[in-house]
């Protein structure tokens, strides 16, 4: 008799095999749902914090004073060898006139005492973003060294604070989703050891009988993908709807707009994706590992 | 063919199961394997079914060198080997055409195969009429018949039959004994390890005495422990 990969046969046991141990199955899909909703979560709030730091990033400028020395057009020369510097994203060319402008608009309660203020008080300027806040130090120095350039004006510590923060709180997000995707596994693989040990006579006579490890295991991986997927979808949805109440929560709490969060249905394909992925892999890992110590006759 | 060549077993707790045997089983012979409990006949089969190695000396099952053989070549040795147990390991919520199909399904068989076998050997058995039954709804006698019926299913070249009679009664046991005589009458080896003494004379067969892990005689017409019956 050939040894031939009968899918069918797998399918239709594994298909079974849920049923057969319907309580379990139940069990290990609410535990595939708990621990997907929980991993989701941290994941989310570090997304939309990311997010958020992202935003604040981006309003996080530095200032290019040129030298009073040079006219406006040889100030306005000067652009592309600023944009040449590494890490420098977005450059503003500021005259010193709008300059000017914008220092009496922002400082309407003192306009009395700016009105004798000259047009040309403050030198010319660029207002640079840079790709990277982490390296902001090292720009900076960069942009200091462009013939032309008299200062610059940057916000390391706020930079470095961001930074931090952002570091922190990815660091911390990876650390509990890993542990949470370790705990499940092991709480799957529990769950289906239970039911794995129900047929370990099974095992036992298929193996005598000559048949291989593979044949034994691949009922169990499908038994375990269709959990995993299973869990992963309930686990889908029940985020969205847990995820939009949070979202309303923050606006209506949040008069200012302080707190932006990133709409579910624009990472939905995401989050269903790696949701499936996971739920596949702690499916399949959780029945292999609990499948392991039987196979071993 | 079983070869054993000075074999030893220790398990890791020191028991030293085995001494040194030397035993030869060519095909087509009929064998029982008689001896005490803890005389090391468990250890004999376990050797021979590959689920344990020799501590040294070698042991050949079927073309199969055991010193040798890789974890993939295993279920291709044990499916030459056809074994039945004292408690029948039948799987209670299957029905007994199931049982025999899980067996030939165990190692690739397709449906077609299925359907020219499993009836053949059912009928082989004596329960051809019985391959919708559920084992409970049967006697002990009918299981231990499905049991063999399993062993038979996938056409092996050896029977091993673990005590195969220890859960019946004298007449149950005798028709067993004499259903594996009939199998081995169709060309397939059988080993029976059993310590029913009566049972053992009764057929005039190659009887192998172990004890305290060392082969205490072996020879054909009623030797059972060292004693000429």
């Amino acid at each position: 008799m050939a040894r031939r990969f009968d899918a069918g046969y797998y399918i239709s046991e594994g298909v079974h095999s849920i049923f057969t141990h319907g309580f379990m199955s139940f069990a290990a899909v609410c535990m595939i749902v708990a621990c997907l909703i929980i991993m989701g979560s941290f994941s989310l709030l570090a997304v939309n914090l990311d997010n958020m730091l992202g935003d604040l990033e981006n309003e996080n400028e530095m200032v290019v004073y040129i030298d009073d020395s040079l006219t406006q057009d040889q100030a306005r020369a000067l652009q592309p060898n600023l944009a040449q510097v590494d890490n420098v994203s977005q450059l503003t060319f500021v005259t010193k006139e709008a300059a000017v402008t914008d220092f009496k608009a922002k400082r309407q309660e003192i306009a009395d005492v700016l009105n004798d203020l000259p047009s040309d008080a403050f030198q010319d300027r660029y207002r640079v973003h840079v790709v990277d806040i982490e390296r902001m130090a090292q720009t900076k120095a960069a942009l200091e060294q462009v013939e032309g350039v008299s200062e610059v004006q940057a916000a390391i510590e706020i930079a470095d604070g961001f930074v931090m923060v952002r570091n922190i709180a990815t660091g911390v997000a990876m650390v509990l989703i890993g542990i949470l995707l370790v705990v499940s596994l092991f709480i799957i693989a529990n769950t289906i050891k239970l039911a794995t040990f129900y047929r370990r006579e099974e095992i036992a006579i298929m193996k005598m009988c000559g048949a291989t490890d593979g044949f034994i295991e691949w009922p169990f991986v499908v038994e375990g993908m269709i959990l995993g997927l299973t869990g992963a979808l309930i686990a889908f949805f029940v985020q969205w709807g847990l995820y939009q109440l949070v979202a309303k929560l923050a606006v209506q709490g949040n008069g200012l707009s302080l707190v932006t969060m990133i709409s579910y249905s624009s990472m939905a394909t995401t989050i269903l994706a790696v949701f499936c992925g996971v739920g596949a892999v702690i499916g399949v890992g959780g029945s292999l590992l609990a499948i392991r110590k039987f196979l071993q006759v | 063919m079983v070869r054993f060549i000075d074999v030893h077993k220790e398990y890791d707790n020191g028991t030293k199961a085995l001494k040194g045997v030397n035993v030869r089983i060519d095909d087509g012979e009929f064998v029982f394997l008689v001896g005490p409990s803890g005389s090391g006949k468990s250890t004999l089969i376990k050797l021979i079914t590959a689920e344990i190695a020799p501590t040294e000396g070698r042991v050949m099952v079927n073309g199969f060198n055991l010193n040798t053989i890789t974890p993939r070549q295993v279920p291709l040795m044990r499916r030459t080997l056809g074994i039945i147990f004292q408690d029948f390991r039948l799987i209670e919520k299957k029905t007994v055409y199931e049982n025999l199909a899980f067996s030939m399904r165990a190692i690739g068989a397709s449906n077609r195969e299925l359907r020219r076998r499993i009836p053949y050997v059912l009928q082989l058995v004596g329960l051809d009429k019985k391959g919708d039954r559920f084992p409970g709804q049967l006697s002990g006698g009918e299981q231990q018949r499905v049991a063999i019926a399993r062993a038979l299913v996938n056409n092996p070249s050896m029977i091993i039959a673990d005590e195969p009679t220890g859960n019946l009664d004298p007449q149950r046991s005798l028709e067993i004994m004499m259903l594996l005589e009939r199998i081995n009458e169709l060309g397939t080896t059988v080993l029976v390890v059993t310590h029913e003494k009566n049972l053992v004379n009764r057929f005039t067969k190659r009887v192998v005495a172990i004890e305290n892990g060392r082969i205490m005689s072996d020879g054909t017409g009623g030797y059972y422990n060292g004693e000429k019956i």
